[in-house]
């Protein structure tokens, strides 16, 4: 009886660390897996909004370390999958209000509730709330876009991973790093306008456990709090599939890597 | 792309600059990354020694690692109270 834990994290903020925690969140419970999924972001709630259960938030993470609710009353039931939960952060604004024994005792009581999966979306950078969302993790899902300050920023998270967990502390083996590249463009890769999943690989020396093809989608599934991974006709919603089934041990190709193909009249006359 | 693009000079792809840059310094990042956690015992343990000869105060000794293409350099400099023999500053 241990859950697994997985900490969607990056350094930098509006890579999509949210989009992706409600995705690989949903994308688990669609394999039957019992999961919660956990807002660390302290004052800046936001994970409660992409799941589309912002109207339920009765009791929050912060009310259940400070013991004013247990984990049952504070644990939102999805409206799509029965075993999925989502716990939201507080609006408060004490920096303070998370502690390391508080989120312990929150992981294991999840953990004896025979949950499979807990996904925790950390904040940005590389404070209180992003150390104690990656401080219990086995797993760390580390978004990079394709663009020089993330990529920097994701270095910064690769090494905190590898020397401030509870697993390095206990040398326990280390936590298992998963890259995920968000937000690519294969037309301006091709361009030579983006980095390539090849050059980020390179640069960070660890390769992609998934690619995410920037995608309108992307911003018609958080405007109607839908994760975009059930949203199965965009390639978006399909690389996330792909990407959780990685994450699960299954060895798929990539996709979306490459641009559209142009037509004759595209190529000859731009556009 | 249309049939004028031929007619300009391509300049290096900004892709690739960016991946040479990110190569410079996330090396660079990874290199200090761990390295000042035994400085500050160094330097203590260097202050004990140098107080065993010199009467100076911990601030009066400075530790910096630097590093060049290709190899390092430990700087340690010390500032002696006034009035020694040794002049203001050993490196």
């Amino acid at each position: 009886m241990s859950a697994e834990i997985i900490v969607v994290t990056s350094g930098k903020g509006g890579v999509g660390k949210t989009t992706t925690s409600a995705s690989l969140a949903t994308g688990l419970a669609m394999q039957g897996k019992k999961v919660a999924v956990i807002d660390f972001d302290v004052g800046l709630r936001n994970l409660d909004l992409i799941m589309g259960c912002e109207r339920r938030v009765v009791y929050d993470f912060v009310n259940v370390i400070h013991g004013e609710a247990t984990i049952k009353q504070s644990l939102i039931k999805d409206k799509r999958y029965e075993n999925l939960y989502v716990l939201a952060a507080s609006q408060t604004r004490d920096k303070d209000a998370l502690t390391q024994e508080g989120v312990e005792k929150v992981l294991d009581d999840l953990a004896k509730d025979d949950f499979d999966y807990i996904v925790c979306d950390s904040p940005a950078g590389i404070e209180k709330g992003a150390h104690l969302a990656m401080y219990f993790a086995d797993h760390a899902v580390v978004v990079v876009n394709p663009e020089v300050s993330s990529v920097r920023d994701s270095d910064r998270i690769l090494g905190l991973l590898a020397s401030k967990t509870r697993r390095a502390e206990r040398g326990e083996g280390a936590v298992s790093q998963h890259l995920l590249l968000t937000r690519y463009n294969p037309a301006r890769v091709e361009q030579g306008e983006m980095l390539s999943v090849k050059d980020v690989e390179d640069i960070l020396g660890i390769s992609v456990v998934g690619v995410i093809p920037e995608s309108e989608n992307v911003l018609a599934a958080s405007n109607s709090g839908v994760p975009v991974i059930l949203d199965e006709n965009s390639n978006a919603g399909q690389a996330y599939r792909d990407t959780v089934a990685r994450i699960l041990g299954e060895t798929r190709p990539m996709r979306f890597l490459d641009a559209p193909k142009k037509g004759f009249f595209q190529r000859v006359f731009g556009g | 792309m249309g049939i004028l693009d031929f007619l300009k000079r391509k300049p290096e792809p900004t892709a690739v600059v960016a991946k040479e840059r990110l190569r410079i310094i996330v090396a660079q990042e990874r290199s200090n990354r761990g390295a000042p956690d035994y400085l500050p015992l160094l330097r203590n343990e260097l202050l004990e020694v140098i107080k065993k000869y010199v009467n100076v105060d911990l601030e009066a000794i400075s530790i910096n690692v630097e590093r060049d293409s290709g190899h390092e350099v430990l700087e340690l400099s010390v500032a002696l109270p006034d009035g020694k023999p040794a002049g203001n500053a050993a490196t």
